[in-house]
């Protein structure tokens, strides 16, 4: 964390690969400008399945809500959003509970401007400007007290954001921050890219992908996978525990034609006792 | 593939289903082809329910009567609305169309095969059309709500910006401290009204550098190296307290605190000095010092200052230290006569004279109690310097003080310590010095003694015996002596004055002037004089008895103004009368004239109560203070006690002849007032003869008897009446 003042604007320098905009790229989205498609295409030479594992993480997201949804779960915490494209958690939650609050977090302003402009006039979505290294900027954030009912049980989604924390960032912390703010019955949902030491080339291509996310604000962590299952330390992880993303309660068998990366890309979901 | 077409199966009701059957299988067929390449996050099956009604719309195209491609463009944005947005999608998209539409929705309508295939291909044609422009217009749509977003989010980091700029703005414009901001080289760049108005002028505080604002004119600190440390960036922060001067000339007080402003790679870049005015707060603290230190009555140094300083020039034991312990002569008499108010002004002109008296620095003079002064001397050269400050003191005080018209003479005497710091301590110092200052009182006053261990070691200190009376009076350390009281008509013995000794175990047998003073300002006087009057009450009554004839001697005894105030006095005076059953007449107690000065009628009831049980008043010491001859008339007293100072002039022969007039007017005056007149301090038969020849009725002194055992009277009785 910066020693900014929490009240001083962030600057917006849209000369730096944004996250969030790559990631829309991947997913054919055009929310994106040079720079980020520039990044995502070095990327996307290292480990051309990179879209791919995006589609997997937002299908493993999804099958994820209807899980919560399904143990009664009405509140969603969506930390890392991102740029809203398709397939969002609010689309899939108010499908089946339109009553169902869900509150988006992102730190990239541009992100948080274009979801305020797509979740204009929706009364049971919002998205608040926070940083998950500072756990407490989000619990302590206005539209989070204003949503979600921390006494009730709420749907925590860490898709996909855990790998942009350092070690000095103390993600387990973080996490561990997070859960205690949660009641009984919440529900932890994460996705994170792993090492793959069986398959030394893949796991070098993953490497060399996550080298590009250097020159973006957020460099990418590549964790082993019991490091990953530790986040769920005070969760009871449901079955089939931590696995490959398309692996996780697939709607129809996976296939075996799934490209190695995206199986690199691990999922589990955790439930407070 | 396996399916076959639909167009084989006959018969009205079956055609619709065996229809959507065969929908539904061009659609698996196409979701199979089509979901690898596409981004969207629907499962297979949901994606094939989607792709259904566009299959639906191709087959209708297909079959229209009136064949018109344009409506399969329609089929190209649905499929852009689920994220086919990828243009590798295109060739399986129309792939599929182009190899099953026609054999999976083959047409109903008798249409040549020819017709089949080009309508099939016109179709193809529209679904690209429509997927192109579904995917330019989403493209289009995605990049301005991206740049809008990011335009958004732009305008608000900017309004955020904006309002914290103001915010700070604000601040440094409304802040009550005076900021400045100067670049590394000390030159301001800019300051805010605060410190604008503390050094009163804008440009003025302009012209200045930072550097000049720290600099100190003493070492401490050295705020130059500071400021030098500062600007290299080894220090981040700096603190001075220092003086300034304003455009105005005046001087402002300054708390400054100087810090680093360093650039985001952490360079060093700007100076911030923050001014807080604190020559308010700086000048309350001396005087809050000045109060501390000094005595509010007269402005001198007062006894914490005193004890600081003597405690500084006893610091070190290999220098000398001088004291002059000064005490006014008579003071009290002055304060009881004239009232404290004149008292106290008194005060201030001598304080006003020893100030005078201070000739250096390494000289303080304080007030440490009501009349006591104090003048320290750090080191003095010689014990001749110490006197000398003693002399010039004396000297200041032999002129009398004018106040209101009235000359008041003012004398002290002083109790001079020096000598080597030893081993002395500040207490050691002034009880030497307080000694001293008794042996100059003892001595007739207005002098100045210089202190001797071995007398010192012999001294009655005040202190010492204000603690010892309890004890003393438990212990019956006390005596009463006998004054005889003769008549002057016929030189006979009338009565005795009682008076008061204390047979001290160390000092040997003690005046009342040595413990009287002390008894009445802590109280014990109450005790004491009730002791004082049992004894002699009762000694009169033994005389009585033993006389058998004849009026019993008369008995005075001093009543001080403590007891005269005491709510128990008159039940006290009935007691004692009734236990030794004396004659009220028998008994007579003395008041000091100024006891009753400006005392009001309630203050004088208890006198009064006394005087109408037959007991005698007597006035003591008339004449001594600034009598008001018309009280006379109605204090309740029947005898007035002239001061021996009316009678000093009788001595010799000739009298004085103004004396005799003064005291033959006074007898005058109290013989028409039916008072009767007594004569202290009788010393000569000459002067005895002259009071007797002016009417005086009584007299008392050496020439009859010194104050003695009462006995000794007893015998001067027997004397007299044989």
């Amino acid at each position: 964390m910066t020693d900014r003042p929490s009240w001083a604007p962030p600057g917006i320098d849209i000369t730096v690969p944004s996250v969030s905009r790559v990631y829309d790229y991947y997913l054919g989205g055009s929310h994106n400008f040079e720079v980020d498609r520039e990044a995502a295409r070095h990327v996307l030479k290292s480990v051309p399945a990179m879209p791919k594992v995006g589609q997997a993480n937002r299908a493993m997201m999804r099958r994820a809500v209807r899980y919560a949804l399904g143990r009664g779960v009405d509140q969603f915490l969506d930390i890392g959003s991102g740029i809203p494209t398709f397939g969002n958690v609010h689309e899939v939650v108010h499908a089946l509970n339109p009553e169902a609050n869900v509150v988006y977090v992102d730190n990239d302003p541009v992100a948080v401007a274009h979801s305020k402009a797509v979740l204009d006039g929706n009364e049971h979505a919002t998205i608040a400007t926070a940083d998950l290294r500072d756990p407490h900027s989000v619990l302590d954030h206005p539209e989070t007290r204003r949503m979600l009912d921390l006494d009730r049980p709420v749907a925590l989604l860490l898709v996909a954001v855990l790998h942009f924390l350092s070690d000095a960032d103390d993600p387990h912390g973080v996490v561990a921050t997070l859960r205690d703010a949660l009641a009984p019955g919440s529900v932890l949902v994460i996705t994170h890219a792993t090492h793959t030491p069986h398959d030394r080339s893949l796991d070098d291509d993953m490497r060399a992908g996550a080298a590009v996310y250097q020159r973006t604000s957020t460099p990418l962590v590549m964790r082993q996978v019991p490091e990953v299952r530790r986040f769920f330390t005070g969760f009871e992880l449901v079955e089939p525990g931590v696995v490959p993303m398309p692996h996780w309660r697939p709607d129809t068998p996976p296939g075996d034609d799934i490209d190695p990366a995206v199986l690199t890309g691990f999922a589990g979901v955790g439930l407070k006792a | 593939m396996t399916e076959r077409p639909a167009g084989s199966v006959r018969g009205q009701g079956g055609i619709a289903v065996v229809e959507a059957d065969c929908l539904s299988r061009f659609a698996a067929i196409w979701s199979r082809a089509i979901y690898p390449v596409t981004a969207t996050s629907m499962t297979r099956a949901e994606f094939e329910q989607h792709l259904l009604p566009l299959a639906r719309t191709l087959r209708d195209a297909l079959h229209a009567e009136r064949f018109d491609p344009r409506g399969a463009a329609r089929v190209g944005e649905g499929l852009v609305a689920a994220h086919c947005t990828d243009p590798e999608a295109l060739p399986s998209i129309l792939g599929v169309i182009d190899a099953y539409l026609v054999l999976y929705c083959g047409p109903v309508l008798d249409l040549p095969a020819d017709e089949c295939r080009v309508r099939c291909s016109r179709l193809q044609h529209a679904v690209a059309v429509g997927f192109s422009q579904a995917l330019r217009e989403r493209t289009l749509h995605e990049q301005e709500s991206i740049s809008r977003a990011a335009l958004n989010a732009k305008s608000e980091a900017e309004t955020a910006l904006a309002a914290s700029e103001a915010r700070f703005r604000a601040v440094f414009e409304t802040a009550a401290v005076g900021i400045g901001i100067a670049d590394l080289d000390g030159n301001v760049l800019e300051t805010n009204d605060a410190l604008t108005r503390m050094f009163g002028s804008e440009a003025y505080v302009r012209h200045r550098r930072v550097g000049e604002w720290t600099q100190l004119e003493s070492a401490a600190g050295d705020p130059a190296s500071l400021n030098r440390g500062l600007v290299r960036g080894d220090r981040d922060h700096y603190e001075v307290e220092k003086a300034f001067l304003r455009a105005d000339g005046s001087v402002l007080w300054a708390d400054v605190q100087v810090s680093l402003l360093r650039d985001a790679d952490g360079s060093p870049r700007y100076q911030l000095a923050l001014f807080e005015d604190i020559t308010e707060r700086r000048r309350l603290l001396e005087r809050l010092r000045h109060q501390a230190t000094h005595d509010a009555l007269t402005g001198l140094p007062n006894r914490a200052l005193f004890f600081e300083r003597l405690d500084q020039a006893l610091a070190d034991p290999a220098r000398d230290i001088g004291v002059c312990y000064l005490d006014l002569d008579g003071f009290k008499a002055v304060n009881d006569s004239l009232g404290h108010a004149v008292g106290d002004r008194l005060l201030v002109a001598v304080a006003d004279r020893l100030r005078g008296c201070v000739a250096s620095p390494d000289q303080l003079v304080a007030r440490i109690g009501g009349d006591e002064f104090v003048a320290v001397y750090a080191d003095p050269p010689s014990q001749a310097a110490v006197t000398e400050l003693a002399a010039r003191i004396l000297r200041a005080l032999s002129a009398p003080v004018l106040l209101d018209d009235r000359q008041l003479p003012v004398h002290g005497s002083i109790g001079i310590v020096h000598g080597q710091v030893g081993t002395r301590g500040p207490a050691d110092v002034l009880r030497s010095a307080d000694i001293t200052m008794y042996r100059a009182k003892e001595r007739g006053g207005n002098r100045y003694e210089v202190a001797d261990p071995d007398a010192d070691a012999r001294a009655i200190t005040r202190h010492g015996l204000t603690n010892q009376l309890p004890s003393a009076l438990r212990h019956g350390e006390f005596f009463v002596e006998y004054q005889p009281l003769i008549g002057l008509e016929d030189g006979a013995v009338l009565g005795a004055e009682a008076l008061v000794r204390w047979l001290h175990p160390v000092h040997g047998v003690l005046g009342p002037d040595q413990f009287i003073p002390l008894a009445e300002s802590t109280g014990q006087i109450v005790p004491l004089g009730r002791w004082v009057l049992q004894q002699a009450a009762q000694q009169a009554r033994d005389w009585h008895d033993l006389q058998f004839t004849g009026p019993a001697p008369r008995i005075n005894v001093n009543l001080s103004p403590v007891q005269l105030s005491h709510p128990d006095l008159v039940a006290e005076v009935v007691a004692v009368l009734e236990e030794t059953r004396l004659q009220p007449s028998a008994l007579c107690l003395e008041v000091t004239e100024s006891a009753l000065i400006g005392a009001d009628e309630d203050a004088l009831k208890p006198l009064r109560r006394i005087a109408d049980l037959g007991v005698a008043i007597a006035l003591d010491d008339f004449g001594t203070g600034y009598s008001n001859l018309s009280s006379l008339r109605w204090l309740p007293v029947s005898v007035l006690k002239l001061d021996r100072s009316f009678t000093r002039g009788m001595r010799q022969h000739p009298a004085d002849p103004v004396e005799m007039k003064i005291v033959e007017g006074i007898v005058s005056l109290a013989h028409t007032l039916n008072l009767t007149v007594t004569v202290e301090g009788v010393e000569t038969r000459t002067q005895a003869e002259h009071l007797r020849a002016l009417g005086c009725d009584t007299a008392q002194g050496w020439y009859y008897g010194k104050a003695g055992p009462a006995d000794q009277l007893h015998t001067l009785t027997l004397a007299d009446a044989s």
